[in-house]
């Protein structure tokens, strides 16, 4: 964590908050961040919401590439992190500049994660995503696999071909390639819990439960968020 | 051939042993005469029983369309359009270059990471870092750089349609219009690209020579670097 030349060597320094949500499909990650969005904005704080793959200009890109199914290990990982330094530098670095409280629905981590179990090189990825604020909580929603997958799998959906890792020939069969690569995902999530310090919830509690914890291990950062973030001139 | 050193990484399923091609690159800032010389080199190489294929900068399947339509509205971030960059690149190098090389082409490239490692710097991408983001890519086995100096390339550019918004970095504060900007811009790219010939050890030709010399130098040489790593003709012979 301390060479120069990698994400998570710097805190940011702006005056919003970041907090961010990380977990394999199923983990109730998202739901977890939109009650949490909804509380922060009833208490009156200025909430902005960020979500993974969705720069509105590269996004065409990452769905031409999946829909042909052109991307590869390296591709899909750089276009992804295009999408996402344009949403950090349009979006959530002005919001934090603003004071705002930032959401993140998946952050770097998810790359380190999906990229890796990829192939790609470990060292590399975390180099490529270097320009990445650090968020001031970074939760991860652990989840045994089965659980999660009884929660996706359940309304019988239509896995797409990436989301289920079929690029990485595990199985010629959807649901069980989709099996396969959540549980590789599952083993990179704890590598990167201890290497960057994620916050884990137990994402097998209640949701009210989750989300009272969740309230409770932000509360304490929000403290001067309000001040902050009125209109002042600069 | 071998993976860039000295950070090299592997690309996932690619060995490196079964490239049996040539990778040539020209470099050169933007209305350099790169792409005459391509177009000779090509013709020459052909003339002499090479296959021969061709890249250059945004023509990836993947990224070139999303590449065209950010730039016309320019609502990209800065550092975002270097990794777009990068992923059109990272697609050329696994489905034109690589496969090229699998089969014993020559591959000419017009430009390669080096342009666009010296674009990235001048639009204020830390080089450490942008370089690390390169190191997937093959290390040519020679590139050669069309250098010139602003004051020359500016006629070039005026008799070929005039000044382009992006060349002149026109979307960085440097300069009032878009021949003051252009000015600082082009002398900030070829800073960057001599520094990049010094470290990588380019074969750098004089611009301002006249095309068909610069183009014989490049045909001499461009033999002599294939002629050094061809198979031996009894080797290349069917066996019974």
């Amino acid at each position: 964590m301390n060479d120069p030349g990698v994400y998570g060597a710097n805190g940011h320094r702006y005056p919003g908050r970041l907090f961010i949500v990380e977990g394999i499909d199923g983990s109730g990650k998202s739901t977890q961040l939109t009650l949490l969005a909804q509380w922060l904005r009833s208490e009156g704080y200025p909430v902005v919401f960020s979500e993974w793959n969705s720069s509105s200009i590269v996004k065409a890109t990452t769905s031409r590439g999946k829909r042909r199914k052109i991307l590869t290990p390296l591709t899909f990982s750089l276009i992804h992190a295009t999408d996402f330094s344009d949403r950090v530098e349009r979006e959530i670095v002005p919001s934090l500049k603003a004071g705002a409280v930032v959401l993140a629905d998946r952050y770097v981590y998810t790359a380190f994660a999906r990229d890796v179990v990829r192939g790609v090189d470990p060292a590399w990825v975390r180099s490529l995503y270097r320009f990445a604020a650090i968020p001031t909580r970074a939760f991860y929603f652990r989840v045994p696999l089965e659980t999660a997958l009884k929660r996706i799998l359940s309304g019988r959906p239509k896995l797409k071909w990436y989301e289920a890792g079929m690029d990485l020939g595990l199985s010629a069969d959807l649901q069980e390639s989709y099996r396969q690569f959540q549980s590789r995902l599952l083993i990179e999530y704890e590598t990167l819990v201890q290497e960057y310090g994620l916050l884990v919830m137990d994402a097998t509690r209640p949701v009210e439960a989750q989300q009272r914890l969740l309230r409770e291990a932000i509360r304490p950062h929000l403290e001067g968020v309000r001040e902050r973030s009125t209109l002042e001139p600069v | 051939m071998s993976l860039s050193d000295p950070h090299g990484i592997r690309i996932p399923g690619v060995d490196p042993a079964e490239l049996n091609g040539w990778l040539i690159v020209i470099e050169g800032t933007d209305g350099v005469g790169r792409t005459t010389h391509v177009n000779l080199l090509r013709t020459h190489l052909e003339r002499q029983g090479y296959a021969v294929a061709e890249t250059g900068l945004s023509r990836s399947d993947l990224a070139s369309g999303g590449i065209r339509r950010a730039k016309q509205g320019n609502t990209l971030g800065s550092n975002a359009y270097n990794l777009f960059y990068a992923t059109d690149f990272a697609d050329r190098l696994e489905r034109q270059i690589l496969p090229a090389l699998r089969s014993g082409f020559v591959m000419l490239t017009d430009r390669y990471i080096y342009s666009l490692i010296a674009r990235a710097i001048v639009r204020g991408a830390d080089p450490d870092w942008i370089k690390k983001v390169y190191s997937f890519s093959l290390k040519p086995d020679a590139v050669f750089y069309l250098r010139i100096e602003v004051p020359q390339l500016v006629p070039r550019v005026l008799s070929n349609g005039g000044f382009d918004y992006w060349e002149s970095g026109m979307d960085l504060p440097m300069g009032e219009d878009l021949y003051e900007s252009f000015i600082h811009y082009q002398r900030r790219v070829i800073e960057e690209l001599d520094a990049l010939a010094r470290e990588n050890r380019f074969e750098t030709i004089d611009a301002g020579l006249p095309v068909d010399r610069i183009a014989a130098f490049l045909a001499e040489r461009v033999t002599q670097v294939l002629d050094a790593r061809r198979a031996p003709l009894d080797e290349a012979a069917p066996r019974s």
